[in-house]
């Protein structure tokens, strides 16, 4: 995207007015304009304003408890970092493991679905071909540390579920879990038996 | 620990019994893994994130779902918070608000159709804090002194959940019209509410 083209984002991303591609890209664009994290900022500021004028009910008295109960019920420990902006990730962690792989025209795409294929680049590299909720993993990586392998996860609102490990190599690995817009697609190093929940480093994510 | 724990970690304070703790304060201990200050932020903000979400669910079982996914998410990532970046107040209402915005898309498209847009409950409870009242005031004022084109495009991106595609389309004007109008927007508003504080 053209860097003119790019900037006019700033307002609708900080709306939350745009479709999950284009608030990946901007995202990723954030990563490395420091003027423009700044401008999102004041803009985000703004925007939020205009919660306060929503007028809703009440919400139920037993939501409070309902959310602390959910608090104590969770390991801190099982939790990964997507959720955070993507401009908030220390430098090294997009420094990633992976080496950028080209996605497109690998013809590893044994499409039997209707739906078009799209490509999603994975921040970190690496890409994923989605097919309606079907997702295949396309990258390459380093030959990981003895005892560990790469895993990749399917996250929705927060809750990540486990979706395939794998080793060293260039891969296109269908994904164990389907996918839907809005979901989150990481790949942590973790255990080489896989984890429950990941706990390394995010090496790669993208916003499908 | 982050060098962001170790530069801006503040002395352990009694936070539910702090009332006069900063919400900076109070989402450090969050992300210290304090309970209670988990609660003291949900004091504070609770209310207004339920109505914000109410406002663009328009249904009260998904508002409470996204106001919980929220505040759970906010737990899981306060050790990142950086308030460089945001006030607490922004930030809470961001992971909100993209929470009530991504769970109507997805609703309307598993259904096929918008939400039913259900009367809109007006809330003034008694004794709701009249700190919040004056700025919902506010904000109210500064909207209507917008320019209609902008406030209708703020207003249907920010509670309506459309993106700028489905807005230009659904106003019948170009992409580019509708990032400008979102972009002055939101400068003007910032403008109004500036000038509000300083009348105040």
């Amino acid at each position: 995207m053209a860097p003119t083209v790019i900037h006019d984002l700033a307002a609708a991303y900080a709306l939350d007015a745009l479709d999950p591609e284009n608030r990946w890209t901007y995202e990723r664009h954030l990563d490395t304009c420091e003027r423009c994290r700044e401008e999102v900022v004041t803009l985000r500021e703004t925007a939020s304003e205009l919660a306060y004028a929503a007028e809703g009910p009440e919400p139920p008295a037993e939501l409070r408890e309902r959310i602390l109960a959910g608090a104590r019920a969770e390991p801190r420990t099982a939790t990964v970092v997507p959720f955070r902006r993507r401009w908030l990730f220390p430098a090294t962690a997009i420094a990633a493991a992976a080496a950028a792989c080209a996605a497109v025209g690998l013809g590893l795409w044994a499409n039997s679905l209707r739906d078009q294929p799209r490509v999603v680049a994975m921040e970190g590299g690496g890409s994923l071909v989605i097919s309606g909720d079907q997702a295949r993993l396309v990258a390459c990586v380093k030959d990981p540390p003895a005892g560990k392998a790469y895993e990749a996860w399917v996250i929705e609102n927060d809750v990540p579920r486990r979706a395939g490990l794998f080793q060293g190599g260039c891969h296109s690995l269908p994904l164990e879990e389907p996918v839907e817009p809005g979901n989150t697609v990481a790949v942590t190093l973790e255990d080489d038996q896989g984890v429950p929940a990941p706990e390394g480093e995010v090496l790669m994510s993208a916003d499908v | 620990m982050s060098e962001y724990a170790m530069t801006l970690s503040v002395p352990d304070i009694d936070v539910p019994r702090e009332r006069e703790a900063s919400d900076e304060q109070v989402l450090e201990a969050v992300g210290r893994g304090d309970h209670d200050a988990l609660g003291v932020l949900y004091d504070r903000f609770g209310s207004l994130a339920y109505g914000l979400a109410f406002r663009i669910l328009r249904d009260r079982a998904l508002a409470e779902d996204a106001v919980q996914e929220a505040f759970l998410a906010v737990w899981r990532s306060a050790d990142g918070y950086k308030r460089e970046r945001a006030k607490p107040s922004t930030w809470i209402l961001t992971v909100v608000h993209r929470r009530a915005v991504d769970l109507v898309r997805r609703e309307e498209r598993r259904r096929g159709e918008p939400l039913e847009s259900a009367p809109e409950p007006t809330s003034s409870p008694a004794d709701e804090d009249a700190t919040l009242r004056g700025r919902r005031a506010a904000v109210q004022a500064a909207l209507s002194q917008l320019p209609g084109d902008q406030r209708q495009a703020l207003e249907l991106a920010y509670y309506g959940g459309l993106t700028q595609s489905e807005l230009a389309k659904r106003l019948g004007v170009p992409l580019g019209t509708i990032k400008s109008r979102m972009f002055a927007g939101l400068g003007q508003l910032r403008e109004l509410l500036a000038e509000s504080a300083v009348s105040q």
